[in-house]
């Protein structure tokens, strides 16, 4: 045991597991801890430790790039053509929505000018994309490839096709992370669209149903009620869908419901989701261009019926 | 005297540790990712004590903290004080035979944890609920696996045999 004798030698190990020098990490943690908790003073600090950490990232995201460039480039030619033809019809369907809701913006923005409330104003739009990485194992987050150098901000709503799927709760240089609305400490005020109940939607932590606490039990709430974000608060835009409600009990002795919703974006399938900025600008100054890009397509208002009662979230201008 | 050690593949061995906490798991297996950084950290100070203090811990946990949007401090608390107890008891750990070696990696993995759901308490941010005790079984279950790994790694590293194990 000659390694051992070596290391019984004075002052080599022993510095090593001073208690003094445990004490003092032990201290610097305990203040970064606290200095983090308030949120605004480590700011600087955690960017620059997340720039240095990027590379990391990018290793990690890189196989799941490559498989997903490499299924597109050995994509069938008959796969292509038929994905082609839906999305075409898909776009058909979208473009006479569309019609119909312009002719419904511009009805509400005279039914406001009416009423002297203020015109509902557009959102800009910024397409980000998922990094495969996980982020935390026990909380509901995401890593998202915009970060303040795109334009993407702290309390930035992000949301995908189907409905809200977050927020932004801490800009990188490079990427972003973003709460989903499941977390356990994610609450976003809603309203049903029926009959524009408000209420509050609180993270549940699975990435299948929020819960909705603050329903008294006399509350009108049907089982499948589309909720939509509500405005309230100020960070979300008024209008999304946020979640369908899905299961509603009622517990004897308790002044309210237990209600279960499902999210409206498919949570654990996204890959690419947009970052929305409300813009202080008037979206009504240019539909006319718009509408003439849509192409006033004569074939399309017949499969625009079929889904009527799908609630269209506002326009949003594109602005990639 | 430290004892003569090449250091880049160890280097690159704990960033791989900290790249695979990261990498894309399905659902339903994310509560079972073995905490490897920390895992990796342990071994490292049990047989280079000269090389791998609470220092390394505590940067390898900010890196974590950082890379899990977690308080920053956390994660390097706690591993800097699994990697105080380890350091504190490493001769006598080294010799253990590999069952007794497991039991006492749950040991320090059960600490590393409690301190984290402390310090979770005291700040006022939602618990990570069953995840955190899971994390610690699947670690304990996967160590005679890296300690299999790291023990060629430290025959390829190390000058002079060891004569240990």
């Amino acid at each position: 045991m000659a390694l051992t004798s070596v290391e019984r030698e004075p002052g080599h190990y022993r510095s090593e597991t001073s208690g003094f020098r445990m004490l003092l990490l032990c201290l610097l943690a305990i203040a970064l801890m606290v200095l983090d908790h308030q949120n605004q003073h480590l700011i600087g600090v955690r960017k620059a430790l997340s720039i240095m950490l990027h590379p990391v990232q990018v290793v990690v995201n890189a196989p799941f790039n490559l498989g997903r460039s490499l299924a597109e480039i050995t994509e069938s030619r008959a796969g292509l053509s038929s994905e082609n033809e839906q999305m075409k019809q898909e776009a058909l369907v979208l473009n006479a929505r569309l019609q119909r809701m312009m002719a419904l913006e511009a009805e509400n923005a005279r039914l406001r000018a009416l009423l002297d409330s203020t015109v509902k104003v557009g959102d800009s739009i910024l397409i980000a994309e998922i990094v495969s990485v996980d982020m935390n194992p026990y909380r509901n987050m995401i890593v998202i490839n915009k970060g303040g150098r795109d334009g993407a901000y702290v309390g930035q709503a992000v949301i995908d096709a189907d409905g809200i799927v977050g927020q932004i709760t801490r800009d990188r240089h490079f990427s972003s992370e973003a709460m989903l609305v499941t977390d356990v400490d994610h609450a976003i005020p809603v309203e049903l669209a029926r009959n524009r109940l408000r209420t509050i939607a609180v993270g549940s932590g699975e990435l299948d149903h929020l819960s909705l606490p603050f329903l008294p039990v006399n509350a009108d709430v049907v089982d499948g009620d589309l909720l939509i974000s509500s405005g309230l608060g100020g960070t979300f835009p008024p209008g999304y869908p946020v979640a369908v409600i899905r299961n509603i009990k009622e517990v004897t002795g308790q002044p309210f419901l237990q209600v279960v919703a499902e999210p409206a974006a498919a949570l654990n399938r996204i890959r690419e989701v947009l970052l929305i900025t409300p813009q202080g600008g008037d979206e009504f100054a240019d539909p006319a261009s718009t509408m003439d890009a849509a192409g006033l397509n004569e074939a399309a208002p017949v499969a625009a019926e079929n889904d009527a009662p799908q609630e269209a979230p506002p326009t949003a201008e594109a602005t990639p | 005297m430290a004892r003569p050690v090449r250091l880049w593949p160890l280097i690159a061995t704990i960033g791989a540790a900290i790249a695979l906490e990261i990498v894309p798991l399905p659902d339903v297996l994310q509560g079972f990712r073995p905490p490897l950084p920390a895992m990796v950290m342990i071994y490292c100070a049990m047989m280079w004590p000269q090389r791998f203090g609470i220092g390394t811990a505590f940067c390898i946990g900010l890196c974590l903290d950082i890379l899990h949007g977690q308080l920053l401090g956390q994660n390097a608390l706690a591993l800097a004080a699994v990697t105080y107890v380890t350091l504190r008891f490493h001769l006598q750990i080294r010799i253990f035979p590999l069952w007794q070696l497991t039991v006492t990696v749950f040991a320090l993995l059960a600490f590393g944890a409690i301190l984290q759901f402390l310090v979770e308490g005291v700040a006022g941010l939602a618990p990570a609920g069953l995840a955190r005790w899971t994390r610690v079984l699947s670690g304990t279950l996967f160590w005679p696996l890296v300690m299999g790994v790291m023990d060629r790694l430290r025959l390829r590293v190390e000058f002079r045999r060891s004569s240990f194990n």
